[in-house]
């Protein structure tokens, strides 16, 4: 039952929108640093756009999918109206406010620092004042489902929670925490100094901070991908989730250890001591655990669904799935690069790979292949799938949804790929040009040529997805019915308290992150002497 | 199918999902031993101490005076390379050491955050401000590297190009002899 329909649109349709505009940016920026593109004779114009695609792309858009697909599952998953529903607009009319005070300042080249911040570089206050916006309102979200998964069970003592309600409530959990380390970066060390009542800075303190929620934030990214594996796709492709006790353990695991792994980001960092490196490392490692937990659990779900339609033999089933269901082909897409891209993960969290690759354009490839590809390719499945529910209206053009996610993926493939090569090469991130005129350089210029033609097949995937969306809005009406989550092989009747409560996980991963920042953070807030002067952005 | 059944094919279910689950962790587990035998066997691994400097008196006085960066011939044969990263250049902004040889890089950063990294090598460290960053490097090859700054440093960070000149052993040798620092900047 899905009451709040405006509401879940408004978060649906704001969010892409913001990614259509993040998405052409991108492209551009794709094609002005390629061979092809003229340099810029003014390289902050880069610089201003890549502050801006990083910060729709990494706080807004991904933060309205949670929130709109988190109030569609809290109504639908648990069949009660939405509790708290001013607040949940309050919530979004912040983020709306957040995100026009922080472009402002960007697009008048006031805050080109990226939407990783980099102190000592102190951009104008209103772009940290709209980002801390954009995560309040996010947080009013984190309360309503935490408000909401109560009042439910109130209602039904003991009951399990259905799967995907108490995978949402542990990502909003996730996300709450996650974004305290930037939180306490912006409030602590960055506003004081933006607004002018401080004029040093810890930097290292401050990378330190942003790797806690840097890791994690990607998890929370990837939270409704994962619910849409486990709790739609089955249902869309006609199959059951093989277990619904695994499904719980992966989300819990999320949770509790997706946080204190942060410090692999700072591995060439001199703030931060080998103890606390290593220990980082192997937490990482511990984060494939779910991951690899899921994709046993989804591809099993996938063989029920193929051999229920008659699938036969060892591989043979694979032919038996529904390959003309845009959920059956994103699905598989996602999984591939999920595949490329987790591979590729392992080798940034190593101890010592880590070093061949930190800070190139591996990087940037490895997270726009995992982000962009494995984790946004089902964002638009979802929108597919729950359209017609929000509108009331039937999305009639499936041959174009199935244009629409190819293009997404090959353009993520020819994109991405080439964007690892040069980084094994050694190409520098964040770079408004290159020389390619360098005879060292030279090589690097076809893939990179490549990597932007990327750029623009994935703009014409984004652009009709836009329209696919746009015209579901006129379609003729037509009643989709209740919206249904997929159903386990084995309904369970009754959950263990802990697959069925958050607060011992919870209580797990604030230990575990106080346990693995608190020390490092403590040592550098009371080390003396490594606060060093701000550098003001336009100010030179 | 009766109660008994679907009672059967759950066993079955989980059996596999412990067996599935054994792998993962044996997988991960194999990873964190092989990385802590690499970093204690092997000492590869990111830099483990943490040193501090103060930025704004890098010019004045200590280790990163301006008449101490460059390339410097040690009494055991080793080389030391002290470098500073500033708004949008490396001081020397290219560095000349000799193949073969252990190289200790330390290096800074005199305002922002910058990064060093060698090309076609695994050399790659931060600068921070405020904070001293080392690496150990061996070049087993001669001939001309670049060095980015792989870091954002604001409007002018992709003119931020470094170079590194490994040289042979003998003629670096020969010029260490006059004492003083060594770099190639304008060479």
């Amino acid at each position: 039952m899905l009451v709040n329909r405006k509401l879940i649109l408004a978060h649906f349709w704001l969010a892409f929108a913001v990614f259509g505009i993040a998405l052409t940016l991108g492209a551009w920026q794709m094609f002005i640093r390629s061979p092809i593109g003229t340099w810029l004779s003014n390289p902050e114009l880069y610089y201003r756009s890549l502050t801006a695609h990083g910060t729709v792309m990494g706080y807004v858009f991904p933060t309205l999918v949670a929130m709109g697909f988190g109030y569609a599952i809290s109504e639908s998953a648990l069949q009660q109206r939405l509790v708290g529903v001013r607040w949940a607009w309050a919530g979004f009319w912040l983020i709306v406010a957040g995100s026009i005070m922080a472009v402002i300042p960007i697009a008048l080249g006031r805050a080109s620092v990226l939407y990783t911040f980099y102190p000592p570089l102190i951009g104008n206050v209103f772009y940290y004042l709209g980002v801390v916006l954009v995560v309040v309102g996010s947080w009013f979200w984190v309360a309503l489902m935490s408000i909401n998964l109560r009042v439910w069970r109130k209602a039904h003592p003991g009951a399990p929670v259905p799967l995907a309600m108490f995978a949402n409530v542990a990502g909003s959990y996730l996300w709450a925490w996650t974004a305290v380390g930037a939180a306490l970066e912006l409030l602590l060390q960055i506003i004081p100094v933006a607004a002018g009542l401080k004029s040093t800075i810890d930097a290292g303190l401050a990378r330190v901070f942003f790797s806690w929620t840097l890791h994690a934030i990607v998890y929370f990214w990837l939270m409704p991908t994962y619910i849409a594996y486990y709790t739609i796709v089955p249902r869309a492709i006609g199959g059951r989730v093989y277990s619904d006790s695994m499904a719980r353990i992966s989300f819990i695991l999320f949770l509790v250890v997706a946080m204190p792994i942060g410090m692999h980001h700072t591995f060439a960092d001199p703030q931060v001591g080998a103890g606390f490196k290593f220990i980082h490392s192997a937490f990482t490692a511990l984060v494939a655990l779910p991951t690899l937990l899921t994709v046993f659990t989804i591809c099993a779900s996938v063989e029920i669904a193929a051999r229920l339609r008659g699938g036969r033999g060892m591989f043979g089933w694979i032919r038996a799935l529904p390959w003309d269901n845009p959920m059956m082909l994103a699905l598989a897409f996602s999984f591939v690069m999920l595949g490329f891209g987790g591979a590729g993960g392992l080798i940034n969290m190593s101890y010592q790979l880590d070093a061949s690759i930190h800070n190139t354009q591996w990087i940037t490839g490895h997270f726009h292949l995992i982000f962009g590809g494995a984790i946004v390719i089902m964002y638009f499945a979802i929108a597919y799938d729950l359209w017609p529910h929000l509108t009331g209206r039937e999305l009639i053009d499936v041959r174009l949804m199935r244009t629409q996610l190819w293009l997404w993926f090959v353009g993520m493939i020819v994109t991405t790929f080439p964007w690892h090569w040069v980084g094994i090469l050694g190409m520098p991130r964040r770079m408004a040009y290159f020389d390619f005129g360098d005879p060292a350089i030279a090589p690097q210029s076809l893939s990179v040529t490549l990597s932007a033609i990327g750029g623009f097949v994935l703009l014409a995937s984004g652009i009709i997805f836009i329209v696919i969306l746009a015209r579901g809005m006129r379609a003729p009406q037509a009643e989709a019915g209740p919206y249904r989550f997929a159903l386990a092989v084995h309904e369970p009747k009754t959950v263990p308290v802990a697959l069925n409560t958050h607060a011992l996980w919870v209580a797990l991963m604030i230990a575990l992150t106080l346990t693995n920042y608190g020390y490092p953070i403590l040592t550098l807030a009371l080390t003396e002497g490594t606060s060093v002067p701000a550098v003001y952005v336009g100010a030179q | 199918m009766s109660a008994e059944d679907t009672h059967g094919s759950a066993e079955v279910a989980a059996r596999i999902e412990r067996r599935w689950a054994t792998i993962a962790v044996v997988i991960i587990v194999m990873m964190a031993l092989l990385a802590a035998f690499a970093g204690i066997h092997r000492a590869t691994m990111p830099q483990p101490r943490v040193e501090i400097t103060d930025p704004s008196r890098l010019h004045l006085s200590g280790e990163f005076v301006e008449s101490n960066l460059g390339s410097v011939l040690e009494a055991n044969g080793n080389v030391t390379v002290r470098a500073i990263g500033q708004q949008y250049s490396f001081t020397p902004a290219c560095i000349v050491v000799p193949v073969d040889t252990p190289i200790t890089l330390r290096a800074t950063s005199a305002d922002v955050v910058h990064g060093i990294l060698i090309q076609g090598t695994n050399v790659n460290t931060m600068l921070v401000p405020g904070y001293i960053s080392e690496q150990l490097m061996r070049f087993t090859r001669t001939g001309d590297y670049l060095m980015p700054c792989q870091e954002f440093c604001s409007f002018g960070h992709e003119g931020m190009w470094g170079k590194v000149k490994v040289i042979d052993k003998t003629e670096f040798e020969g010029r260490a002899k006059g004492g003083g620092r060594l770099s190639c900047v304008g060479q």
